[in-house]
């Protein structure tokens, strides 16, 4: 990769705001990320598909696959002490349906998505970014305020949908763009075939 | 048999892992950010290192993922306190900081799908006893993340086959789990007699400090041989290449059957959090291990 371009983007986020986007392109995101994992996406499909209207509006919003730490204050108010990023591909199999009903714009993760999703995004015009694996604390300093959360006491706290109030979220690292181009899924072919060639080195060097 | 009060001391103990990254995995990210040539890598290794900050000031987990509780107590055949009753403190002392939000709940019943809530359950603490010579106790800690044991890989190798199979195994692990584990990770290698050994060997080998090698040469020679070739995958940190894949190897043996050669690979993060306390028989207190933490309101490895 060249020198990585780096674009500041406030929600909600308009299709031409994610067209502009390529892989390995930086992203940094300031407004409202909803966060929700596998029990979450199940809930939110299940209101839609009974017809019934959903807490909150998804359109141009940013999803966050992450189950946070968070504590509630004195005052009643929520507290998130850590909130890194989960493993993205365990959505994979409801993600194209999700991004297609609710209109998100970015999905932010780990570890990247499959061709399904790849080509939703490129359907419905959406981007994946990833955040920093494991980075909890940073994540959490850069989420200013608990907007609200649903279904906390149904799914508790790691797999509640939390609404995070964002400034300047980020590095995100787009991985999949409006173009089907799949990061992720190049990088581990390429990865793979380094592989082997390491081996083939490594097998002439003595370890008996 | 005095009952002495263990639990503040493990209660500190366990709150400064979670919240304090290792000296040696500070500085070894530290140092690769600032050689990192490809800029997306780069802004990798500075998110890393400003959550290692965040996390020292604010007092706050590293990860999200806060772990399994994995112990190692080395207990002086002549340290006053029965394991039983050190084990028992250190359950209170676990129970206290997940309760005050340092640790997430990990313990989840796998047959009843419930979260015990304070990070015990059956086997939970994961504990090995090992009776010592002397009067002192010491204990090693990792609470060892979810993700990063994604690649954890056996191979029952036959004897002859076996060293040929070990880089293959090790290559195709680290390969073949790409971002997932959450790279720069360190890998632990283990051979010997059976699974659970090489298993068990692998895991206690992330212990060990980045840049130590094995006191033996030969296997110093596969740590630093299987190192060099992890790092020409470039899959570099979360996936986005670069010098840095694997922050090191740590290799250990057992001695094997006749028969067999088993090959065990696990491996952790870069948010590898782990640690050693040594106490005396007076009830003090030293920590083996440095780390990032706050001090007059500064971050420092102490």
């Amino acid at each position: 990769m060249s020198e990585a371009r780096v674009f500041h983007l406030k929600t909600p986020l308009s299709d031409e705001d994610v067209t502009k986007l390529r892989v390995g392109d930086i992203v940094y995101v300031t407004g409202i990320m909803v966060t929700a994992r596998d029990e979450a996406h199940k809930k939110i499909l299940e209101v839609i598909e009974s017809g019934e209207k959903l807490p909150i509006d998804l359109k141009g919003l940013v999803l966050y696959h992450c189950g946070p730490v968070v504590r509630k204050r004195e005052d009643g108010s929520w507290e998130v002490v850590a909130a890194g990023p989960t493993t993205s591909m365990r959505m994979e199999s409801v993600e194209a349906e999700f991004i297609e009903k609710t209109g998100v714009k970015m999905i932010v993760g780990k570890g990247g998505m499959g061709q399904r999703t790849a080509e939703a995004m490129k359907k419905h015009k959406a981007v994946y970014a990833v955040f920093t694996g494991g980075a909890g604390a940073l994540a959490a300093d850069r989420i200013k305020r608990v907007v609200d959360v649903y279904w906390l006491d149904e799914l508790g706290i790691p797999e509640a949908v939390w609404i995070f109030e964002v400034e300047e979220f980020g590095p995100l690292v787009v991985t999949i763009d409006t173009t089907g181009k799949n990061y992720y899924e190049e990088k581990m072919k390429e990865v793979k075939i380094k592989a082997e060639k390491i081996k083939e080195e490594l097998m002439k060097v003595e370890f008996e | 048999m005095t009952d002495l009060n263990l639990e503040d001391t493990f209660y500190e103990f366990i709150k400064t892992i979670a919240t304090g990254i290792p000296e040696d995995i500070y500085t070894a990210i530290k140092n690769a950010y600032e050689k990192e040539e490809n800029p997306v890598a780069k802004t990798q290794l500075k998110a890393i290192l400003e959550d290692m900050e965040i996390a020292c000031k604010k007092k706050r987990p590293i990860c999200q993922d806060t772990g399994t509780p994995y112990l190692w107590i080395e207990i002086g055949e002549d340290f006053p306190v029965k394991p039983t009753k050190v084990i028992e403190q250190f359950t209170n002392a676990l129970r206290k900081v997940t309760k005050e939000g340092y640790l997430r709940p990990n313990a989840v019943d796998p047959l009843y799908f419930k979260n015990s809530g304070d990070n015990t359950g059956r086997y939970i603490p994961w504990i090995h006893v090992e009776p010592v010579p002397g009067d002192k106790l010491k204990v090693y800690l990792m609470t060892k993340g979810g993700g990063s044991e994604a690649p954890s890989t056996l191979v029952m190798s036959t004897p002859l086959k076996g060293f040929e199979n070990l880089k293959k195994t090790v290559i195709d692990a680290i390969a073949g789990a790409g971002a997932l584990p959450c790279p720069p990770v360190i890998v632990g290698v283990a051979i010997g007699a059976g699974a659970d050994i090489v298993m068990s060997l692998a895991k206690k080998a992330l212990l060990r400090p980045i840049g130590e090698r094995h006191p033996d040469p030969k296997a110093a020679k596969i740590e630093e041989e299987l190192l060099k070739a992890l790092n020409k995958l470039e899959i570099g940190p979360h996936g986005f290449g670069g010098r840095l894949t694997a922050l090191d190897v740590k290799f250990d043996y057992s001695y094997r059957h006749p028969a067999t050669f088993a090959i065990g690979v696990v491996t952790s993060c870069w948010a590898t959090r782990r640690g050693i306390v040594e106490i005396s028989p007076d009830g003090s207190s030293e920590m083996l291990t440095r780390h990032l933490r706050l001090v007059d309101g500064e971050c420092k490895i102490v």
